[in-house]
């Protein structure tokens, strides 16, 4: 126990003497606050005929928990990138060296990883909530649409949100310990998030067989934890897990990546 | 402060094929330097692995006072190590060893401490990545020092350092010694830790050449003499009708394993007159490259290092 505590200290300690999260966190707060008010000020601000009901686009109610989603819909892979890169620096600079002398036992060096890729998405979640909630209802308001900020669904969602954006943490150390190439883990995040789940996700929503396996991919786990997605949106699948099972999933993907990596990687020579 | 022993106990190393380290055994006493040498590629960093349990040996046991260091309560505080030195270039030298103490439960006042006792108390608050070979060197010994450990196994640690900084390690490496630590570091150049070492560990293609003091590293080749004539060619006719194998160089012939006597004798009796006469001086580097240039030389018996 004392050790898991000491391994934690020095992750923390590690995260928060370099620049990276804070870099990630300004460029995040950035990203999701001009999308949320961008989307809320464009469906606020839309013509008549577009919001008519049968256009499919929310309207009203339906459009504030869509804006402040924007935080975990569009968010979510940088506490993937923060959490796989507080792996794979650590090749990159070539300091497991130094990490395995100081804590010989890697099992709880990962541990301690894993923790601080939960808390550190949860900090960006916190960060990425106040961006979309704050510029999104200052949107919503100028087109006097109800905010909705005094309803506790809302803010049940919104701690979904953050939760979900924990469990992306963890994912990505996961990740970083399957695939412990940098370069490589960085282009396997950005090639399967933004290229192929949200196409697969896409042809979901036109191939029926597809769709029953495309609600179990981790975007759209992500997306049933929130609750609220723009792939709705889009045409795609809809949501059809239950919150809880979208978490239980997101956090089964995190543990399936970490044993694996666990299994590989994390235990070979280090030379 | 009375380090521990560290004991190679037939330790070798298969990556694949390749037989990295092959059936290392010997002893590192307490309270004195021990050189690890060795040209590169001959798997003293493996080896130096292996003892630090990053490495898993394919067979035998390399141990710090008889436990293998993934069974050290306290690892940092019994052994202190520096095998790379390598950084996050993000971090200060202050705030790396913030992130060493947080990991092992050293007191936070060891940092101050260890920056002084290496010089760096200046260059702390710098990010790494803008740090000198030279500092780096510092900062890894820093590292090391950290948990004010009766251990020290480094890796090439002179690497790196100016003339000032070299001389600097060599007192310290001394004055650690004398205190009782036991102190392992690994050279590719007999020359470089020559002036710091007590004892030696020569290895070559993996496999132990010669184990004990500096001293009688010579005495393993046997003695050389280097002798010189005007009749060089009548000279070297005399060495080799008496089985030896005289090379010829620029200061005259040399002989090994024969001393200046008996080469004086030998031109006496065939009466070549002669023009110098001389041990070869320089010998132990001569004695070093032989002894990790013979390409399947048998293992040179291991002998213990005195204490």
């Amino acid at each position: 126990m004392t050790t898991y505590l000491r391994s934690l200290a020095s992750e923390f300690a590690k995260v928060f003497q370099t620049r990276l999260w804070w870099l990630l966190a300004i460029i995040l707060v950035g990203y999701v606050g001009t999308a949320a008010g961008g989307i809320a000020l464009a469906f606020a601000f839309a013509p008549e005929a577009m919001s008519a009901p049968g256009a499919g686009l929310p309207v009203g109610d339906a459009l504030a928990p869509l804006v402040y989603s924007m935080a975990s819909a569009t968010g979510f892979v940088f506490p993937v990138i923060l959490g796989a890169i507080s792996v794979t620096s650590e090749v990159r600079h070539r300091t497991l060296t130094t990490t395995f002398t100081a804590i010989p036992r890697r099992g709880i060096v990962l541990a301690g990883k894993a923790t601080v890729g939960l808390v550190m998405g949860a900090m960006l979640g916190v960060l990425a909530f106040v961006a979309s909630v704050g510029l999104g209802a200052l949107a919503l308001g100028l087109g006097d649409i109800d905010t909705r900020l005094g309803e506790s669904d809302i803010w049940a969602m919104i701690a979904r949100g953050v939760l979900a954006m924990a469990l992306w943490g963890f994912v990505g150390v996961g990740l970083g310990v399957m695939v412990p190439s940098q370069i490589g883990s960085i282009v396997a995040i950005l090639a399967f998030t933004q290229f192929i789940e949200p196409l697969v996700r896409l042809a979901g929503g036109l191939i029926e067989p597809l769709g029953e396996v495309v609600k179990f991919l981790p975007g759209a786990s992500g997306d049933a934890l929130v609750g609220a997605s723009f792939y709705t949106l889009m045409g795609g699948a809809g949501i059809e897990l239950e919150w809880w099972q979208g978490a239980l999933l997101l956090a089964g993907y995190g543990l399936l990546f970490l044993l694996i990596g666990r299994a590989t990687f994390w235990r070979r020579d280090v030379t | 402060m009375t380090g521990s022993p560290i004991l190679f106990d037939r330790v070798s190393k298969n990556f694949g094929e390749v037989a990295a380290v092959v059936d290392l055994d010997f002893a590192v006493q307490p309270g004195r330097v021990t050189g690890f040498l060795g040209p590169n590629g001959a798997g003293k960093t493996t080896s130096l692995r292996i003892l630090l349990g990053l490495v898993a040996a394919s067979a035998g046991t390399a141990t710090i006072g008889g436990d293998a260091y993934l069974r050290l309560r306290h690892p940092m505080r019994s052994v202190g190590s520096t095998l790379e030195v390598s950084f996050h270039p993000g971090l200060t030298g202050r705030g790396h060893l913030r992130v060493v103490t947080a990991a092992t439960g050293i007191d936070r006042s060891r940092v101050d401490a260890v920056l002084e006792q290496v010089g760096m108390s200046e260059h702390a608050d710098r990010r790494i990545g803008g740090y000198s070979m030279g500092m780096r060197q510092r900062l890894g010994l820093a590292t090391a020092l950290l948990g004010d450990p009766g251990v020290l196994v480094l890796d090439e640690p002179i690497n790196g350092l100016d003339p000032e900084g070299i001389r600097w390690i060599r007192g310290l490496l001394r004055t650690l010694a004398d205190e009782g630590r036991t102190i392992l570091l690994s050279s590719h150049l007999l020359t470089e830790v020559q002036q710091t070492v007590d004892d030696v560990v020569v290895i070559a293609s993996g496999r132990q050449r010669y184990v004990g003091p500096l001293a009688a590293l010579g005495a393993s080749t046997g003695p050389a003499t280097v002798v010189d004539a005007a009749d060089r060619r009548a000279l070297a006719a005399v060495l080799t009708l008496e089985g030896h194998e005289p090379v010829i160089g620029p200061d005259g012939l040399t002989v090994t394993g024969l001393d200046p006597d008996a080469v004086g004798r030998l031109a006496l009796a065939a009466g070549i007159p002669l023009r110098a006469l001389g041990a070869r001086s320089g010998g132990l580097e001569d004695d070093f490259l032989a002894l990790v240039s013979e390409p399947d030389a048998p293992d040179a018996p291991a002998e213990e290092v005195a204490p």
